[in-house]
Protein backbone atom coordinates (compact mmCIF):
# COMPACT_ATOMS: atom_id res chain seq x y z
CA UNK A 1 0.00 0.00 0.00
CA UNK A 2 2.64 2.58 1.09
CA UNK A 3 4.27 1.92 -2.26
CA UNK A 4 1.54 2.72 -4.04
CA UNK A 5 0.94 5.95 -2.19
CA UNK A 6 4.82 6.94 -3.33
CA UNK A 7 4.10 6.10 -6.37
CA UNK A 8 1.11 8.46 -6.74
CA UNK A 9 2.79 11.34 -4.94
CA UNK A 10 5.06 11.52 -7.91
CA UNK A 11 2.48 11.36 -10.13
CA UNK A 12 1.57 14.76 -9.01
CA UNK A 13 3.13 16.85 -11.48
CA UNK A 14 1.03 20.19 -13.33
CA UNK A 15 -0.04 17.81 -16.02
CA UNK A 16 -1.56 15.30 -14.16
CA UNK A 17 -3.34 18.25 -11.90
CA UNK A 18 -4.49 19.39 -15.30
CA UNK A 19 -5.97 16.16 -15.90
CA UNK A 20 -7.64 16.37 -12.34
CA UNK A 21 -9.02 19.68 -13.08
CA UNK A 22 -10.65 18.57 -16.26
CA UNK A 23 -12.46 15.65 -14.71
CA UNK A 24 -13.51 18.26 -12.20
CA UNK A 25 -14.56 19.99 -14.94
CA UNK A 26 -12.93 23.08 -14.18
CA UNK A 27 -10.98 24.63 -16.86
CA UNK A 28 -7.07 24.96 -15.67
CA UNK A 29 -4.93 27.45 -16.35
CA UNK A 30 -1.20 27.46 -16.05
CA UNK A 31 -0.80 29.85 -13.22
CA UNK A 32 -3.17 28.20 -10.92
CA UNK A 33 -2.40 24.95 -11.86
CA UNK A 34 1.54 25.23 -10.53
CA UNK A 35 0.13 26.35 -7.12
CA UNK A 36 -2.37 23.95 -7.08
CA UNK A 37 0.51 21.16 -8.12
CA UNK A 38 2.61 22.31 -5.14
CA UNK A 39 -0.30 22.54 -2.52
CA UNK A 40 -2.11 19.24 -3.49
CA UNK A 41 1.69 17.83 -3.32
CA UNK A 42 2.02 18.49 0.27
CA UNK A 43 -1.67 17.99 1.19
CA UNK A 44 -0.87 14.44 -0.10
CA UNK A 45 2.14 14.17 1.28
CA UNK A 46 0.82 14.86 5.02
CA UNK A 47 -2.20 12.14 4.15
CA UNK A 48 0.38 9.63 3.84
CA UNK A 49 0.66 9.37 7.51
CA UNK A 50 -2.79 7.14 7.68
CA UNK A 51 -0.14 4.65 6.38
CA UNK A 52 1.21 4.30 9.58
CA UNK A 53 -2.02 2.34 10.55
CA UNK A 54 -2.68 -1.13 9.95
CA UNK A 55 -6.58 -1.02 9.43
CA UNK A 56 -6.53 -4.77 7.59
CA UNK A 57 -9.10 -6.26 9.81
CA UNK A 58 -11.01 -2.87 10.54
CA UNK A 59 -14.42 -2.14 8.68
CA UNK A 60 -15.04 0.75 7.19
CA UNK A 61 -17.47 3.72 8.47
CA UNK A 62 -19.34 4.92 5.97
CA UNK A 63 -22.10 6.82 8.84
CA UNK A 64 -21.66 7.66 12.40
CA UNK A 65 -25.23 6.36 13.16
CA UNK A 66 -25.43 3.53 11.34
CA UNK A 67 -29.15 3.91 9.94
CA UNK A 68 -30.78 1.60 7.91
CA UNK A 69 -32.92 1.84 5.16
CA UNK A 70 -35.23 5.20 6.02
CA UNK A 71 -38.83 4.45 3.83
CA UNK A 72 -41.64 6.88 3.58
CA UNK A 73 -45.35 6.71 2.35
CA UNK A 74 -44.96 7.27 -1.82
CA UNK A 75 -47.40 10.17 -1.83
CA UNK A 76 -47.56 13.25 -4.03
CA UNK A 77 -46.68 16.31 -2.19
CA UNK A 78 -46.77 19.43 -4.12
CA UNK A 79 -43.55 21.55 -1.92
CA UNK A 80 -42.01 22.61 -5.09
CA UNK A 81 -43.75 23.88 -8.26
CA UNK A 82 -42.65 23.86 -11.90
CA UNK A 83 -42.03 27.53 -12.14
CA UNK A 84 -40.08 27.45 -9.12
CA UNK A 85 -37.29 25.14 -10.44
CA UNK A 86 -37.06 28.06 -12.87
CA UNK A 87 -36.75 31.46 -11.15
CA UNK A 88 -33.04 31.04 -10.88
CA UNK A 89 -32.18 29.69 -14.20
CA UNK A 90 -29.38 31.35 -16.16
CA UNK A 91 -31.48 30.70 -19.69
CA UNK A 92 -34.74 28.83 -20.17
CA UNK A 93 -38.01 28.10 -22.53
CA UNK A 94 -41.36 26.92 -22.54
CA UNK A 95 -40.38 24.52 -19.52
CA UNK A 96 -37.28 23.75 -20.40
CA UNK A 97 -33.53 24.90 -19.58
CA UNK A 98 -31.42 25.91 -22.05
CA UNK A 99 -27.86 24.99 -22.46
CA UNK A 100 -25.35 25.70 -25.32
CA UNK A 101 -24.98 23.13 -28.06
CA UNK A 102 -24.04 19.27 -27.03
CA UNK A 103 -23.24 17.78 -30.26
CA UNK A 104 -21.93 19.53 -33.81
CA UNK B 1 -27.30 48.35 29.34
CA UNK B 2 -28.82 48.50 25.41
CA UNK B 3 -31.38 45.43 24.66
CA UNK B 4 -29.54 44.46 21.71
CA UNK B 5 -26.42 43.56 24.39
CA UNK B 6 -28.98 41.46 26.43
CA UNK B 7 -28.92 37.35 26.00
CA UNK B 8 -32.55 35.97 24.52
CA UNK B 9 -33.67 34.97 27.75
CA UNK B 10 -32.71 38.83 29.07
CA UNK B 11 -34.55 39.87 26.18
CA UNK B 12 -37.67 37.76 26.55
CA UNK B 13 -38.62 39.01 29.49
CA UNK B 14 -38.21 42.41 28.36
CA UNK B 15 -40.59 42.13 25.31
CA UNK B 16 -43.07 39.89 27.81
CA UNK B 17 -43.13 43.01 30.30
CA UNK B 18 -43.86 45.97 27.48
CA UNK B 19 -40.76 47.14 28.21
CA UNK B 20 -39.39 47.13 24.69
CA UNK B 21 -40.54 46.09 21.45
CA UNK B 22 -39.39 43.72 18.83
CA UNK B 23 -39.69 45.95 16.21
CA UNK B 24 -37.59 49.00 18.59
CA UNK B 25 -34.69 46.15 19.03
CA UNK B 26 -35.16 44.88 15.43
CA UNK B 27 -34.34 48.57 14.27
CA UNK B 28 -31.51 48.80 16.99
CA UNK B 29 -29.84 46.11 15.03
CA UNK B 30 -30.45 46.84 11.65
CA UNK B 31 -28.95 50.51 12.47
CA UNK B 32 -25.67 49.10 13.97
CA UNK B 33 -25.12 47.14 11.28
CA UNK B 34 -25.89 49.88 8.83
CA UNK B 35 -22.97 51.83 10.93
CA UNK B 36 -20.85 49.08 12.59
CA UNK B 37 -20.39 46.31 10.03
CA UNK B 38 -18.70 48.38 7.23
CA UNK B 39 -15.88 47.51 9.57
CA UNK B 40 -16.52 43.90 10.57
CA UNK B 41 -18.06 42.45 7.08
CA UNK B 42 -20.06 39.99 9.56
CA UNK B 43 -23.10 40.31 7.05
CA UNK B 44 -23.65 39.50 3.46
CA UNK B 45 -27.17 40.68 2.67
CA UNK B 46 -29.84 41.84 5.43
CA UNK B 47 -32.94 40.81 5.26
CA UNK B 48 -34.37 43.96 6.49
CA UNK B 49 -38.47 44.18 4.87
CA UNK B 50 -38.90 40.63 6.49
CA UNK B 51 -37.45 41.15 9.48
CA UNK B 52 -39.64 44.27 10.08
CA UNK B 53 -42.48 42.46 9.12
CA UNK B 54 -41.73 39.72 11.19
CA UNK B 55 -41.01 41.81 14.53
CA UNK B 56 -43.96 43.88 13.76
CA UNK B 57 -46.15 40.22 13.98
CA UNK B 58 -44.37 39.51 17.20
CA UNK B 59 -45.78 42.66 18.94
CA UNK B 60 -49.03 42.25 17.85
CA UNK B 61 -48.79 38.45 19.56
CA UNK B 62 -46.56 39.96 22.83
CA UNK B 63 -49.93 42.36 23.18
CA UNK B 64 -52.81 39.38 22.92
CA UNK B 65 -50.33 37.46 25.53
CA UNK B 66 -51.18 33.96 26.17
CA UNK B 67 -48.36 30.98 25.63
CA UNK B 68 -45.53 32.91 23.90
CA UNK B 69 -42.48 31.33 22.78
CA UNK B 70 -38.90 32.03 24.38
CA UNK B 71 -38.04 33.31 20.49
CA UNK B 72 -40.91 35.16 19.92
CA UNK B 73 -39.61 38.54 18.03
CA UNK B 74 -36.05 37.92 18.91
CA UNK B 75 -33.77 38.88 16.13
CA UNK B 76 -31.24 36.03 14.99
CA UNK B 77 -28.64 35.88 12.10
CA UNK B 78 -28.47 32.87 9.72
CA UNK B 79 -25.49 31.85 7.79
CA UNK B 80 -25.41 32.24 4.48
CA UNK B 81 -25.70 28.90 3.53
CA UNK B 82 -29.30 28.01 5.02
CA UNK B 83 -31.71 28.67 2.77
CA UNK B 84 -34.69 31.37 3.51
CA UNK B 85 -37.51 31.29 0.87
CA UNK B 86 -37.42 34.69 -1.34
CA UNK B 87 -33.55 35.74 0.16
CA UNK B 88 -30.40 35.45 -1.30
CA UNK B 89 -28.70 32.37 0.18
CA UNK B 90 -24.98 32.62 -1.49
CA UNK B 91 -22.58 30.58 0.18
CA UNK B 92 -20.07 33.34 -0.12
CA UNK B 93 -19.50 32.23 -3.89
CA UNK B 94 -19.41 34.23 -6.77
CA UNK B 95 -21.26 31.09 -8.67
CA UNK B 96 -24.06 32.04 -6.30
CA UNK B 97 -23.96 35.48 -5.92
CA UNK B 98 -27.73 35.82 -6.98
CA UNK B 99 -29.46 33.05 -6.09
CA UNK B 100 -32.23 33.37 -4.39
CA UNK B 101 -33.89 29.74 -2.18
CA UNK B 102 -37.34 29.35 -3.33
CA UNK B 103 -37.78 27.07 -0.53
CA UNK B 104 -37.15 27.38 3.49
CA UNK B 105 -34.54 25.14 5.31
CA UNK B 106 -36.55 23.24 8.27
CA UNK B 107 -34.87 25.09 11.00
CA UNK B 108 -35.91 28.15 9.74
CA UNK B 109 -39.66 26.94 9.12
CA UNK B 110 -39.29 25.64 12.88
CA UNK B 111 -37.81 29.49 13.78
CA UNK B 112 -40.54 31.45 12.10
CA UNK B 113 -43.34 29.18 13.76
CA UNK B 114 -41.88 30.67 16.70
CA UNK B 115 -41.93 33.80 15.80
CA UNK B 116 -38.30 34.67 15.66
CA UNK B 117 -36.81 37.63 13.07
CA UNK B 118 -34.66 37.34 10.81
CA UNK B 119 -32.04 40.02 10.69
CA UNK B 120 -29.96 38.82 7.68
CA UNK B 121 -27.21 36.22 6.30
CA UNK B 122 -23.78 36.02 7.60
CA UNK B 123 -20.59 35.68 5.95
CA UNK B 124 -18.55 32.64 5.67
CA UNK B 125 -15.82 30.67 3.63
CA UNK B 126 -17.28 29.97 0.65
CA UNK B 127 -19.07 26.71 1.02
CA UNK B 128 -17.95 26.21 4.38
CA UNK B 129 -14.67 25.82 3.47
CA UNK B 130 -11.83 27.33 5.32
CA UNK B 131 -10.94 27.77 8.86
CA UNK B 132 -10.78 31.95 8.73
CA UNK B 133 -13.27 33.45 6.55
CA UNK B 134 -11.32 34.65 4.38
CA UNK B 135 -11.93 32.35 1.79
CA UNK B 136 -15.53 34.75 0.80
CA UNK B 137 -16.14 35.89 -2.27
CA UNK B 138 -17.64 39.15 -0.62
CA UNK B 139 -14.57 39.79 1.25
CA UNK B 140 -13.19 38.79 4.72
CA UNK B 141 -15.30 38.97 8.22
CA UNK B 142 -13.03 40.68 10.67
CA UNK B 143 -12.73 39.64 14.53
CA UNK B 144 -14.85 41.89 16.47
CA UNK B 145 -11.80 41.74 19.46
CA UNK B 146 -9.33 42.93 17.11
CA UNK B 147 -9.68 43.87 13.35
CA UNK B 148 -5.93 43.05 12.31
CA UNK B 149 -7.16 39.17 13.64
CA UNK B 150 -9.60 36.37 11.82
CA UNK B 151 -12.90 35.93 13.72
CA UNK B 152 -12.24 31.70 12.58
CA UNK B 153 -14.80 29.62 9.89
CA UNK B 154 -16.40 28.94 8.35
CA UNK B 155 -19.09 30.26 10.36
CA UNK B 156 -17.19 33.58 11.15
CA UNK B 157 -19.71 35.97 9.97
CA UNK B 158 -22.07 34.06 12.62
CA UNK B 159 -19.87 34.12 15.16
CA UNK B 160 -18.59 37.81 14.30
CA UNK B 161 -22.25 38.99 14.68
CA UNK B 162 -23.14 37.69 18.14
CA UNK B 163 -19.93 38.85 19.43
CA UNK B 164 -20.27 42.24 18.16
CA UNK B 165 -24.07 42.32 19.47
CA UNK B 166 -25.37 42.24 16.08
CA UNK B 167 -28.29 40.02 16.87
CA UNK B 168 -29.29 38.00 20.01
CA UNK B 169 -27.96 34.71 18.45
CA UNK B 170 -27.27 32.69 14.81
CA UNK B 171 -27.37 29.63 13.20
CA UNK B 172 -24.12 28.15 11.44
CA UNK B 173 -23.06 24.33 10.47
CA UNK B 174 -20.31 22.27 11.58
CA UNK B 175 -17.95 20.05 9.06
CA UNK B 176 -14.65 19.91 10.75
CA UNK B 177 -15.30 22.74 13.66
CA UNK B 178 -17.17 25.66 11.43
CA UNK B 179 -19.01 26.50 14.62
CA UNK B 180 -16.85 25.95 17.78
CA UNK B 181 -13.16 27.16 16.21
CA UNK B 182 -15.70 30.99 15.29
CA UNK B 183 -17.25 30.60 18.39
CA UNK B 184 -13.88 30.14 20.05
CA UNK B 185 -12.10 32.72 18.22
CA UNK B 186 -14.86 35.74 18.77
CA UNK B 187 -15.52 34.58 22.29
CA UNK B 188 -18.91 33.46 22.19
CA UNK B 189 -20.75 29.80 22.62
CA UNK B 190 -21.07 27.41 19.73
CA UNK B 191 -22.63 23.84 19.48
CA UNK B 192 -22.42 21.58 17.46
CA UNK B 193 -25.29 18.98 17.76
CA UNK B 194 -25.07 15.30 17.22
CA UNK B 195 -25.37 13.94 14.08
CA UNK B 196 -28.73 14.10 12.53
CA UNK B 197 -30.04 15.42 15.77
CA UNK B 198 -31.05 18.92 13.61
CA UNK B 199 -32.22 18.50 9.67
CA UNK B 200 -30.41 19.70 6.93
CA UNK B 201 -33.09 20.39 4.86
CA UNK B 202 -32.29 23.51 3.06
CA UNK B 203 -28.66 23.64 4.41
CA UNK B 204 -26.06 23.84 1.26
CA UNK B 205 -24.46 20.34 1.41
CA UNK B 206 -20.84 20.83 1.51
CA UNK B 207 -19.70 17.40 3.37
CA UNK B 208 -23.30 15.60 3.80
CA UNK B 209 -21.70 12.61 6.61
CA UNK B 210 -20.17 15.51 8.42
CA UNK B 211 -22.45 18.31 8.33
CA UNK B 212 -24.47 19.37 11.09
CA UNK B 213 -26.32 23.16 11.93
CA UNK B 214 -26.14 24.31 15.36
CA UNK B 215 -26.55 27.13 16.94
CA UNK B 216 -23.99 30.42 18.13
CA UNK B 217 -25.09 32.56 21.23
CA UNK B 218 -24.31 34.76 24.19
CA UNK B 219 -24.55 31.89 26.63
CA UNK B 220 -25.58 28.50 26.72
CA UNK B 221 -28.89 28.98 28.26
CA UNK B 222 -29.84 30.73 24.77
CA UNK B 223 -28.43 27.38 23.00
CA UNK B 224 -30.65 25.41 24.61
CA UNK B 225 -33.86 27.71 24.06
CA UNK B 226 -32.65 27.59 20.24
CA UNK B 227 -31.94 24.29 20.31
CA UNK B 228 -35.52 23.30 22.00
CA UNK B 229 -36.81 24.63 18.73
CA UNK B 230 -34.36 23.53 15.83
CA UNK B 231 -34.12 19.87 16.93
CA UNK B 232 -35.81 16.65 15.97
CA UNK B 233 -36.51 14.29 13.00
CA UNK B 234 -37.56 15.82 10.21
CA UNK B 235 -39.06 13.49 7.05
CA UNK B 236 -37.18 15.87 4.65
CA UNK B 237 -33.88 14.64 5.96
CA UNK B 238 -33.57 11.27 6.15
CA UNK B 239 -30.31 11.19 7.77
CA UNK B 240 -31.99 12.93 10.73
CA UNK B 241 -32.24 11.09 13.84
CA UNK B 242 -35.59 9.66 15.32
CA UNK B 243 -34.73 9.80 18.80
CA UNK B 244 -37.42 12.13 21.91
CA UNK B 245 -35.90 15.77 21.87
CA UNK B 246 -35.42 16.17 25.50
CA UNK B 247 -36.37 19.57 26.50
CA UNK B 248 -32.91 21.55 27.01
CA UNK B 249 -33.56 24.22 29.19
CA UNK B 250 -34.55 21.34 31.89
CA UNK B 251 -30.67 20.62 31.60
CA UNK B 252 -29.36 24.08 32.66
CA UNK B 253 -28.28 22.95 36.77
CA UNK B 254 -25.92 23.97 38.29
CA UNK B 255 -24.80 21.28 39.68
CA UNK B 256 -21.93 18.78 38.31
CA UNK B 257 -21.24 17.08 41.69
CA UNK B 258 -20.25 13.32 40.70
CA UNK B 259 -19.72 14.42 37.17
CA UNK B 260 -16.96 11.99 35.75
CA UNK B 261 -14.84 14.46 33.36
CA UNK B 262 -12.06 12.99 30.92
CA UNK B 263 -9.10 14.82 30.00
CA UNK B 264 -7.37 13.54 26.85
CA UNK B 265 -3.63 13.28 26.98
CA UNK B 266 -3.31 13.76 23.08
CA UNK B 267 -4.63 16.95 23.40
CA UNK B 268 -2.62 18.63 26.27
CA UNK B 269 1.25 18.29 24.34
CA UNK B 270 4.24 19.81 24.98
CA UNK B 271 4.71 22.94 23.12
CA UNK B 272 1.11 23.79 23.56
CA UNK B 273 -0.18 27.65 23.46
CA UNK B 274 0.96 29.16 26.93
CA UNK B 275 -2.55 31.17 27.28
CA UNK B 276 -4.70 27.66 26.37
CA UNK B 277 -2.91 25.92 28.59
CA UNK B 278 -3.37 28.29 31.35
CA UNK B 279 -7.39 28.96 30.59
CA UNK B 280 -7.79 24.71 30.50
CA UNK B 281 -6.19 24.24 33.17
CA UNK B 282 -8.26 26.94 35.07
CA UNK B 283 -11.10 25.65 33.77
CA UNK B 284 -10.14 21.99 35.14
CA UNK B 285 -9.83 23.99 38.83
CA UNK B 286 -12.98 25.31 38.67
CA UNK B 287 -14.83 22.17 37.46
CA UNK B 288 -12.84 20.36 40.27
CA UNK B 289 -14.16 22.79 42.69
CA UNK B 290 -17.45 22.27 42.12
CA UNK B 291 -17.44 18.60 42.66
CA UNK B 292 -16.64 16.63 39.15
CA UNK B 293 -13.97 14.39 39.15
CA UNK B 294 -11.42 13.87 36.41
CA UNK B 295 -9.93 10.92 34.77
CA UNK B 296 -7.68 10.49 32.29
CA UNK B 297 -8.32 9.17 28.73
CA UNK B 298 -6.45 8.93 25.45
CA UNK B 299 -7.43 9.40 21.91
CA UNK B 300 -4.84 7.92 20.54
CA UNK B 301 -5.81 8.43 16.78
CA UNK B 302 -6.51 11.68 17.20
CA UNK B 303 -2.98 12.72 15.18
CA UNK B 304 -4.48 11.08 11.95
CA UNK B 305 -8.32 13.17 12.33
CA UNK B 306 -7.03 15.97 10.07
CA UNK B 307 -5.72 13.53 7.08
CA UNK B 308 -8.66 11.01 7.33
CA UNK B 309 -11.27 14.36 6.90
CA UNK B 310 -9.40 15.91 4.15
CA UNK B 311 -10.33 12.82 2.41
CA UNK B 312 -13.98 12.18 3.48
CA UNK B 313 -14.97 16.02 3.06
CA UNK B 314 -13.08 16.71 -0.39
CA UNK B 315 -14.35 13.37 -1.38
CA UNK B 316 -18.10 14.15 -0.41
CA UNK B 317 -17.56 18.14 -1.43
CA UNK B 318 -16.34 17.22 -4.99
CA UNK B 319 -19.59 15.04 -5.67
CA UNK B 320 -21.81 17.69 -3.58
CA UNK B 321 -20.61 20.36 -5.97
CA UNK B 322 -21.04 18.85 -9.02
CA UNK B 323 -24.41 20.52 -9.23
CA UNK B 324 -23.00 24.07 -9.85
CA UNK B 325 -22.49 23.44 -13.60
CA UNK B 326 -24.44 26.70 -14.74
CA UNK B 327 -27.60 24.99 -16.16
CA UNK B 328 -30.48 25.12 -13.82
CA UNK B 329 -29.21 27.70 -11.58
CA UNK B 330 -26.44 29.86 -10.54
CA UNK B 331 -23.64 31.85 -12.46
CA UNK B 332 -23.44 30.62 -16.17
CA UNK B 333 -20.49 31.31 -17.68
CA UNK B 334 -20.91 33.43 -21.19
CA UNK B 335 -17.82 32.56 -23.19
CA UNK B 336 -18.33 29.20 -23.96
CA UNK B 337 -19.28 27.55 -27.49
CA UNK B 338 -20.73 24.05 -26.23
CA UNK B 339 -22.19 22.41 -23.27
CA UNK B 340 -18.95 20.83 -21.53
CA UNK B 341 -16.82 23.97 -22.38
CA UNK B 342 -19.76 25.90 -20.29
CA UNK B 343 -19.88 23.43 -17.43
CA UNK B 344 -15.42 23.83 -17.32
CA UNK B 345 -15.45 27.62 -17.90
CA UNK B 346 -18.58 28.22 -15.26
CA UNK B 347 -16.95 26.51 -12.51
CA UNK B 348 -13.12 27.85 -13.07
CA UNK B 349 -15.08 31.50 -12.84
CA UNK B 350 -17.60 31.06 -10.33
CA UNK B 351 -15.57 29.04 -7.68
CA UNK B 352 -12.54 30.51 -5.42
CA UNK B 353 -9.58 28.52 -5.27
CA UNK B 354 -10.07 26.29 -1.91
CA UNK B 355 -13.33 25.40 -3.10
CA UNK B 356 -11.24 24.42 -6.66
CA UNK B 357 -8.73 22.50 -5.07
CA UNK B 358 -11.13 20.39 -2.52
CA UNK B 359 -12.73 19.40 -5.63
CA UNK B 360 -9.72 18.31 -7.19
CA UNK B 361 -8.03 16.74 -3.83
CA UNK B 362 -11.82 14.99 -3.92
CA UNK B 363 -12.12 13.83 -7.07
CA UNK B 364 -8.19 12.58 -7.10
CA UNK B 365 -8.88 10.74 -4.25
CA UNK B 366 -11.98 9.03 -5.39
CA UNK B 367 -10.66 8.47 -9.16
CA UNK B 368 -10.05 5.07 -10.20
CA UNK B 369 -6.84 3.15 -8.75
CA UNK B 370 -6.73 5.66 -5.42
CA UNK B 371 -10.13 4.97 -4.20
CA UNK B 372 -8.57 1.73 -1.71
CA UNK B 373 -5.51 3.75 -0.82
CA UNK B 374 -7.19 6.76 0.02
CA UNK B 375 -11.05 6.75 0.23
CA UNK B 376 -11.39 3.27 1.73
CA UNK B 377 -8.18 4.00 4.52
CA UNK B 378 -9.78 6.80 5.88
CA UNK B 379 -13.22 5.36 6.65
CA UNK B 380 -11.76 2.93 8.24
CA UNK B 381 -9.29 5.44 10.28
CA UNK B 382 -12.55 6.61 10.91
CA UNK B 383 -14.28 3.80 12.89
CA UNK B 384 -10.63 3.93 14.70
CA UNK B 385 -11.44 7.36 16.01
CA UNK B 386 -14.71 6.91 16.38
CA UNK B 387 -13.67 3.79 18.48
CA UNK B 388 -11.41 6.02 20.95
CA UNK B 389 -14.33 8.10 21.87
CA UNK B 390 -16.40 5.03 22.74
CA UNK B 391 -13.85 3.96 24.99
CA UNK B 392 -13.06 7.14 26.56
CA UNK B 393 -17.06 7.38 27.48
CA UNK B 394 -17.06 3.98 29.13
CA UNK B 395 -14.62 5.73 31.29
CA UNK B 396 -16.24 9.61 31.82
CA UNK B 397 -19.99 11.55 31.26
CA UNK B 398 -17.98 14.14 29.29
CA UNK B 399 -14.41 15.42 27.86
CA UNK B 400 -12.82 18.58 27.87
CA UNK B 401 -10.27 19.72 25.64
CA UNK B 402 -9.13 23.14 24.28
CA UNK B 403 -11.19 24.15 21.07
CA UNK B 404 -8.34 25.27 19.11
CA UNK B 405 -4.08 25.05 19.62
CA UNK B 406 -4.30 28.62 19.99
CA UNK B 407 -6.18 31.65 19.78
CA UNK B 408 -7.41 33.75 16.54
CA UNK B 409 -4.21 34.43 13.80
CA UNK B 410 -4.39 37.80 11.94
CA UNK B 411 -5.99 37.75 8.33
CA UNK B 412 -3.34 36.51 5.55
CA UNK B 413 -1.51 34.76 8.42
CA UNK B 414 -2.03 31.21 7.10
CA UNK B 415 -3.71 32.13 3.50
CA UNK B 416 -1.25 30.95 1.50
CA UNK B 417 -0.54 27.47 3.21
CA UNK B 418 -3.39 25.50 2.86
CA UNK B 419 -2.00 22.19 4.76
CA UNK B 420 -1.23 24.87 7.93
CA UNK B 421 -4.85 26.30 8.14
CA UNK B 422 -6.14 22.75 7.87
CA UNK B 423 -4.11 21.90 10.79
CA UNK B 424 -5.90 24.79 12.57
CA UNK B 425 -9.01 22.31 12.95
CA UNK B 426 -7.33 19.98 14.67
CA UNK B 427 -9.21 19.62 17.73
CA UNK B 428 -12.36 19.86 16.26
CA UNK B 429 -12.37 17.36 13.22
CA UNK B 430 -12.68 14.16 15.11
CA UNK B 431 -16.07 15.54 16.86
CA UNK B 432 -17.36 15.12 13.50
CA UNK B 433 -15.92 12.14 12.16
CA UNK B 434 -17.21 10.50 15.64
CA UNK B 435 -20.47 12.43 14.79
CA UNK B 436 -20.70 13.22 18.29
CA UNK B 437 -21.93 16.41 20.39
CA UNK B 438 -19.59 19.10 21.14
CA UNK B 439 -19.72 23.20 22.49
CA UNK B 440 -17.41 25.43 22.82
CA UNK B 441 -17.09 28.08 25.65
CA UNK B 442 -15.03 30.77 26.36
CA UNK B 443 -13.14 30.24 29.32
CA UNK B 444 -10.42 33.09 29.18
CA UNK B 445 -8.19 35.45 27.22
CA UNK B 446 -5.08 35.69 25.93
CA UNK B 447 -2.75 38.17 26.74
CA UNK B 448 -3.55 40.24 23.05
CA UNK B 449 -6.76 39.82 24.81
CA UNK B 450 -8.22 37.56 22.39
CA UNK B 451 -10.87 35.05 23.51
CA UNK B 452 -9.75 31.30 24.51
CA UNK B 453 -12.34 28.69 24.67
CA UNK B 454 -12.65 25.07 25.79
CA UNK B 455 -14.78 22.27 24.09
CA UNK B 456 -17.29 20.20 26.13
CA UNK B 457 -17.94 17.09 24.07
CA UNK B 458 -20.50 13.73 25.13
CA UNK B 459 -21.78 10.61 23.86
CA UNK B 460 -24.40 10.73 20.61
CA UNK B 461 -27.50 12.23 21.92
CA UNK B 462 -26.38 13.70 25.32
CA UNK B 463 -26.37 17.53 24.55
CA UNK B 464 -27.94 17.30 27.97
CA UNK B 465 -24.87 16.27 29.92
CA UNK B 466 -23.19 19.28 27.56
CA UNK B 467 -25.54 21.58 29.16
CA UNK B 468 -25.00 20.95 32.23
CA UNK B 469 -21.94 21.23 33.24
CA UNK B 470 -21.32 24.47 30.14
CA UNK B 471 -23.53 25.88 32.09
CA UNK B 472 -22.92 25.12 35.61
CA UNK B 473 -19.10 26.22 34.70
CA UNK B 474 -21.00 29.61 33.23
CA UNK B 475 -22.58 30.23 36.83
CA UNK B 476 -19.45 30.42 38.54
CA UNK B 477 -17.55 32.19 35.71
CA UNK B 478 -17.79 35.66 34.38
CA UNK B 479 -15.81 35.23 30.47
CA UNK B 480 -19.11 34.94 28.73
CA UNK B 481 -19.94 38.79 30.05
CA UNK B 482 -17.07 40.24 28.48
CA UNK B 483 -17.89 42.02 25.24
CA UNK B 484 -15.16 43.65 22.61
CA UNK B 485 -15.47 47.51 22.12
CA UNK B 486 -16.58 47.68 18.44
Amino acid sequence: MIDVIQKTIMEITEKNVEHIASLSKIKSDQNSNKAFTDQLKKILKYIEKLNELDTDQIEPTQHVLSLQNVFKEDLIQNIFSKENSFENAPRYDKGHYQVPKIIE
Amino acid sequence: MEPYQLSIHELHDLLRKGEVTSVEVTKSFIHRVKTIDKRINSYISLTEDMALEQAYEADKKFKKGGILSPLLGIPLSIKDLICIKGAKTTCASKILQNFVATYNATVINKLRDNGAVFLGKTNLDEFAMGSSNENSFFGPTRNPWNLDYVPGGSSGGSAATVAADLCMGSLGSDTGGSIRQPANFCGVVGLKPTYGRVSRFGLVAFASSLDQIGTITKDVKDSAILMNVIAGKDPFDSTSADIPVPDFTKSLVNNIKGMKIGIPKEYFVEGMDHDVEKCLKEAVKVFRRLGAEFTDISLSHADYAVATYYILASAEASSNLARYDGVKYGLRSKSSEDLLEMYSNTRKEGFGNEVKRRIMLGTYVLSAGYYDAYYLKAQKVRTLIKKDFEDAFKKCDIIIAPTTPYPAFKLGEMIDDPLQMYLSDIFTISVNLAGIPSISIPCGFSNKTLPIGMQIMARHFKEETIYQAAFSYQQNTEHHFKKPRV
